[in-house]
């Protein structure tokens, strides 16, 4: 990648290799759960104790500080995950494949999430568990789209061809996340519309935006933990013979 | 503010708690159940590298 300056491509070679990552990964989870869990503390204290009641949806609006991040993450890693699918297409890179699967139960995890906690935001202020409204229906589908991507790894045994396939459907898949994003303002439904994004405006007070922008923050974090966790685990499941693994078990014997 | 007051959520506690725990939960096992993994995967490895070494 003649392109690319020498010191960064040295460095990606460098921070993709196996080993090294492993490293950095452990090194650096300490301090991400640390910075993750002060976030999370002062989001949910802000969220559920702080803040005021709303004046229509009572107390019951609480649950905005999960389901709204919850349900950007969910958007936020299947685009990670597209990302790292076309890298792994365009460079064969190991590392992008390994994010790439690691990413996926996380994401499915957020997806389920969202879904859930609007079901159970839904029900009091909607009078109604779930409805077939565009935004419901196309995280739905998002969800799909997780759990056939985790499906679709573990059907093929070969993983470099597990892991190209998996590209090419979390980058077919990416055409839902617009979707998803602006089914509130295409299609007039049940579920009400953005009210953080509209950025010069938000129509939500600081009171409120503030413990749900710490939150949204956490979740970040805790994405960057989980999917180091996960990744080490699929690095050492990849790469179970090789040299670096067997050094890795000396040093812990 | 009383605990009291705090964990009737205005009479919506049976909808906001709940939303809590399910989150909880997931983020939890996602987070741990790789941990775990790794170090039943690492037992093994350990295992077999020691049988390896006898022969």
């Amino acid at each position: 990648m003649s392109w690319i300056p020498a010191p960064v491509s040295r460095f990606f070679h460098r921070t993709s290799s196996p080993p090294h990552f492993y490293a950095l990964a452990d090194r650096f989870i300490p301090w991400l759960t640390v910075i993750f869990l002060l976030l999370l503390g002062a989001g949910l204290y802000g969220g559920l104790y702080l803040a005021p009641t709303d004046y229509q949806q009572g107390d019951s609006y609480r649950i905005i500080y999960i389901h709204v991040p919850a349900a950007w993450m969910s958007l936020f890693i299947y685009v990670m995950m597209a990302v790292m699918g076309g890298i792994a297409l365009i460079w064969r890179m190991k590392l992008a494949e390994v994010m790439l699967i690691s990413s996926a139960p996380i994401g499915a995890g957020f997806t389920f999430v969202a879904l859930v906690t609007g079901s159970l935001w839904g029900k009091p202020m909607w009078g109604t568990w779930w409805v077939w409204d565009a935004r419901l229906t196309s995280e739905l589908i998002l969800l799909f789209l997780y759990l056939g991507v985790i499906s679709l790894y573990g059907a093929i045994e070969e993983k470099r061809a597990a892991a190209r396939a998996v590209s090419i459907l979390a980058l077919v898949g990416v055409v839902n996340i617009p979707i998803i994003h602006y089914s509130v303002q295409w299609w007039n439904t049940l579920h009400q519309g953005p009210t953080v994004s509209k950025m010069d405006k938000p129509s939500i007070h600081v009171s409120m935006l503030v413990p749900l922008l710490l939150m949204a923050v956490a979740f970040k974090f805790y994405y960057l933990i989980a999917v180091l966790q996960a990744a080490k685990l699929e690095l050492l499941k990849r790469e179970t013979s090789s040299q670096w693994v067997k050094a890795l078990l000396e040093k812990q014997a | 503010m009383s605990w009291e007051s705090f964990l009737y959520m205005g009479g919506y506690a049976l909808y906001v708690w709940p939303a809590y725990g399910v989150t909880a939960l997931v983020l939890l096992g996602n987070l741990f159940w790789p941990v775990w993994q790794r170090r039943q995967l690492l037992r093994q490895l350990t295992i077999k590298q020691k049988r390896s070494q006898v022969r």
